[in-house]
């Protein structure tokens, strides 16, 4: 059994515990509002445009140069193999951008921010050029490898389905926008799509498939590395260029929302 | 509640909600979905002779064999369990080669070989410049 001191001890730093994460929490919380303010964000997004644009134009150009003429040929594809240093950068943005289309929606269908509805409908079209960027350099990629331009096999159906479905996301969002929607319906339809991501993602296992299974994991690669290096610079060098479309988007989305408020405000006086 | 604690609680709820209908409808398409038929599958349950099925697996090392008319090949998918006797007709793709993956278009015959009107063939997801490959490629075996 404890003494009477101890217990009380105990509750004290149980109590100090949960003011330290309800601070910490709060901490974040200030953060996100901060950042979730329109002036402010724009005031961040002004100078982060331009760097986060040319940044990773020249990490993506040096990645390809050295992609092309710095790494060795596969020893069974040959030289066709360097294509992977735009196709798997491809998919990953393609991938990566519904899920910041999901989680823009979810934070707007929760908190009701409309920032959080900007940066959904900003976020798609970049998301849906990788995905069609991923379609077609895997279709080039395919020919002179698997002896074919396109097959219907799990991973290849699962990544056109949701290139479509970012096109259903725009011209939704877009309606809405159009018809003075408050972008509750979109936001419902980013959050449902992304029961596509598990799906692409498990389809090479889940089913046997023509597309090979995944190569790079979370902490070993099948990639020699003597092959791998280059490919991190196009990673990086794309994510980069796409965040610079997504903060150059969102801030033509403001700007416009700005106008049609003025607008409205002209017609009315 | 809060209202904002309400919409966390149903976008949750419709989360797993549409989560649990992907699940329930990808299980039901787990065997439709399957782009070829591996030769232990095509035992398990053979698909009638002459309906289009495609055949997958890997090429067993030493039985291609190249008939007298010059375009007409012979070969033995295996998946390690089962194999099956296959001919082929026409131009295969480069990386159709032994001990390398293959899926192969056409139909099984009564006899249990299969009669191929197009081959692709299927690579792994392991990528290595030549000096490598010719050090570890013939240690490992590969998984269609």
């Amino acid at each position: 059994m404890l003494g009477n001191g101890q217990a009380v001890a105990l509750h004290i730093a149980a109590i100090r515990k949960w003011i330290l994460v309800a601070k910490l929490g709060r901490a974040a919380r200030n953060v996100l509002h901060a950042l979730a303010n329109p002036t402010r964000f724009l005031k961040l997004a002004r100078p982060l445009t331009p760097l986060f644009f040319w940044v990773g134009t020249a990490l993506a150009l040096f990645g390809a140069w050295a992609g092309l003429t710095q790494t060795p040929p596969d020893y069974l594809q040959g030289e066709s193999v360097r294509i992977l240093y735009i196709h798997v950068p491809a998919a990953w943005l393609g991938m990566g951008g519904w899920s910041g289309v999901a989680v823009a929606s979810l934070v707007y269908l929760i908190w009701r921010h409309p920032l959080a509805s900007i940066a959904a409908r900003a976020v798609a079209p970049a998301g849906a050029l990788f995905a069609i960027l991923c379609l077609i350099t895997g279709s080039i990629w395919g020919r002179p490898t698997w002896g074919t331009w396109w097959e219907w096999d799990g991973r290849l159906t699962s990544m056109l389905l949701l290139f479509f479905v970012y096109l259903a996301y725009i011209a939704l969002a877009r309606a809405d926008a159009d018809r003075g929607g408050d972008g509750r319906v979109p936001a419902l339809f980013g959050v449902a799509g992304t029961v596509l991501l598990p799906i692409i993602r498990y389809s090479v296992v889940w089913w046997n498939t023509l597309h090979q299974g995944q190569s790079i994991g979370l902490t070993s690669s099948k990639i020699d590395a003597s092959m791998l290096w280059p490919l991190w610079f196009t990673l990086f060098g794309f994510t980069f260029f796409f965040a610079g479309i997504a903060l150059m988007r969102m801030r033509t989305l403001l700007a416009q929302a700005k106008v049609e408020a003025r607008m409205k405000r002209m017609a009315q006086s | 509640m809060k209202p904002k604690h309400q919409r966390m609680l149903l976008a949750g709820l419709a989360l797993v909600a549409v989560l649990g209908a992907a699940g329930l409808a990808l299980s039901g398409l787990k065997d439709e979905a399957a782009f070829f038929y591996a030769p232990a599958d095509a035992r398990a349950a053979p698909p009638e002779p002459g309906r289009a099925v495609r055949l997958g697996g890997m090429v067993a090392s030493g039985s291609i064999q190249r008939a007298r008319d010059g375009v007409t090949i012979h070969f033995i998918v295996t998946d390690g369990k089962d194999s099956v006797p296959v001919s082929f007709t026409g131009v295969a793709p480069d990386l159709f080669k032994e001990d390398s993956g293959v899926v192969a278009e056409g139909h099984f015959n009564a006899d249990g070989s299969f009669t191929a009107t197009n081959l692709l063939a299927k690579h792994d997801e392991r990528y290595m410049p030549p000096e490598v490959a010719g050090a570890m490629h013939k240690s490992e075996t590969l998984e269609p």
